[in-house]
């Protein structure tokens, strides 16, 4: 077993999801640090390392130093889309065996919903200065079209069907009608009959882009996170439970001429995760996998190797996904980005939801959970993305 | 009074390493670049060779022939162009000389796609470029 030197000690999700403009993003992000400070047991003096992604800007890093009141002497902005959390978890693990920091501070906070940001079918607009933008623009493209058509070519060379996609939405669903959050931000966000969904509630709703239906994409959301890391020291004086870090990977994956659509960069991330933590997916006991949409985890479960390549649809089948269920990880217990908080950028609550499940606080609690991953994926699917895949342990 | 209608997106002609390319689009020309030292195919276009360091790219023009890698038909959209188009078809095609490209099928219905069809470039003629559109063959 990988060595127990970084550990999450708090955590804190926003718990609104529509603030109805009366909070802004640095004031989530603020709410969230104290809390999560405070479920350590812990305090701003003691926080000597920042993570950031920058989704408030450029110079973020010190941005939020000042508006915290903090004096980092490790500060980090890696911003590699909804996948940053964690990549912020891997480099603090290692900035705290370094022995560069005790107590590691990751925040995020949006106001993706009321500020109306058309995230999923906004398209883009014309040219650009880059020079994948100046070669895409033209056609349209949309956030859920890029992933449609991964789930396309996954059907083509696979036979995946879509009522094996919505097995992931049903599970999801299942698991957010247990939590009184998930549900509460259904009716903030206006959803429409919330109640468990079966397989042809998902297949029978509105096609956004073909194949994926719209049971099948993730909410727009307001919210926000915090989590805390801290050394072994530290660690064994807060007042949760540790939850450790056991194993990390990051990658990338991008178009590339007679390249695979049906396949992640979770290959590259999810197998060094895995082998530095001296874990085998099938001892998994949940997985917290960023799912943006139904092919979203359905790829990232075959690419991590919890089945083969190609055969997710079929192992999918039956239910096993779900918290009281066998055979297979508890998928998104906190109802996911499907059903509960996708504010933009959903990779901190997979760190969260992965330690409430360690520290046995879930809604959706696995009897016994020890082991869990978070894996992230930032950017887009169907195009170029990052893979941040994260190990975790119970104390 | 001017017609105020939403248009397609058009590229920006001043970038550097595509500019070359949508230049090529006026004569109807779909130009990738090759690296002389070690054949690489380089899609999108850009100054340097990604598979040597002693890159020596050259410009080649497709036939415009190619088959379809995967597609999605785009039924909801936002934007002020694409959203009077809805349903439309969004494709990567996988031109016969190698360059994997993002376009619109037109000439067909969302009914009649299929992945693996052949098509064939035809390009909209806009005032300073044309655009790489596909068709079935």
């Amino acid at each position: 077993m990988s060595d127990r030197d970084a550990a999450i000690v708090g955590i804190y999700e926003y718990p609104d999801r529509d603030v109805d403009g009366e909070v802004n993003p640095l004031q989530i992000k603020a709410a969230c640090a104290a809390k999560a400070l405070a479920d350590a047991g812990l305090s701003w003096s003691d926080v000597d390392a920042i993570y950031d992604a920058s989704e408030g800007g450029p110079m973020n890093g010190l941005t939020i130093s000042e508006y915290f009141g903090i004096s980092p002497t490790v500060i980090d902005t890696t911003g590699v889309g909804g996948s940053s959390y964690e990549f912020h978890a891997a480099h603090a693990r290692r900035a705290i065996r370094e022995g560069k920091c005790k107590v590691a501070l990751l925040t995020y906070g949006s106001t993706a919903h009321s500020n109306a940001f058309a995230i999923g079918v906004g398209g883009r607009g014309g040219g650009g200065t880059s020079p994948v933008d100046n070669m895409e623009s033209f056609a349209g493209q949309t956030l859920v079209s890029n992933y449609a058509m991964a789930a396309r070519r996954h059907m083509f060379e696979f036979g995946t069907t879509s009522e094996q996609l919505a097995e992931i939405s049903t599970a999801t669903r299942y698991h957010a009608m247990r939590s009184p959050d998930a549900v509460r931000a259904m009716e903030d966000l206006e959803f429409i009959d919330i109640r468990e969904t079966t397989i042809e509630d998902v297949v029978s709703s509105r096609m956004i882009a073909d194949p994926l239906h719209l049971l099948e994409c993730c909410m727009i959301s307001d919210g926000g996170g915090a989590v805390v890391i801290a050394s072994s020291e530290v660690a064994r004086d807060c007042a949760k439970p540790p939850v450790w870090i056991l194993g990390s990977g990051e990658a990338t994956q991008y178009p590339t001429n007679g390249g695979s659509l049906t396949s992640s960069a979770a290959v590259q991330s999810g197998p060094i995760a895995f082998g530095e933590a001296g874990v085998s997916p099938s001892e998994i006991d949940i997985a917290m996998i960023y799912d943006s949409f139904s092919i979203t985890v359905l790829t990232i479960l075959e690419d991590l190797g919890f089945c083969g390549k190609g055969e997710g649809g079929s192992w999918v089948e039956g239910g096993r996904l779900r918290y009281d269920e066998s055979g297979g990880p508890a998928l998104n217990t906190d109802g996911g980005g499907l059903s509960s908080n996708h504010p933009g950028m959903r990779g901190i609550f997979l760190l969260i939801e992965a330690a409430r499940q360690l520290r046995g606080e879930s809604t959706s609690q696995v009897d016994g959970a020890k082991l869990a991953i978070a894996h992230g994926n930032g950017g887009m699917l169907g195009s170029r993305h990052t893979a941040g895949s994260i190990v975790l342990g119970g104390d | 009074m001017a017609d105020r209608s939403p248009t397609r997106p058009l590229p920006n002609l001043s970038e550097l390493d595509t500019a070359e390319f949508w230049r090529g689009t006026q004569a109807n020309e779909f130009r990738y670049q090759q690296c002389a030292n070690c054949d690489t195919i380089v899609w999108h276009p850009r100054a340097h060779c990604t598979g040597c360091v002693n890159g020596d790219l050259e410009w080649r023009v497709s036939a415009g022939a190619g088959v379809v890698y995967t597609f999605s038909v785009v039924r909801q959209s936002y934007h002020p162009f694409f959203r009077s188009q809805v349903p439309y078809i969004v494709a990567l095609v996988d031109l016969d000389e190698g360059p994997r490209f993002l376009t619109n099928i037109t000439g067909t219905t969302p009914e009649e796609m299929d992945v693996g069809m052949r098509v064939q470039i035809v390009w909209e003629e806009h005032e300073e470029v044309h655009i790489p559109l596909a068709k079935p063959m």
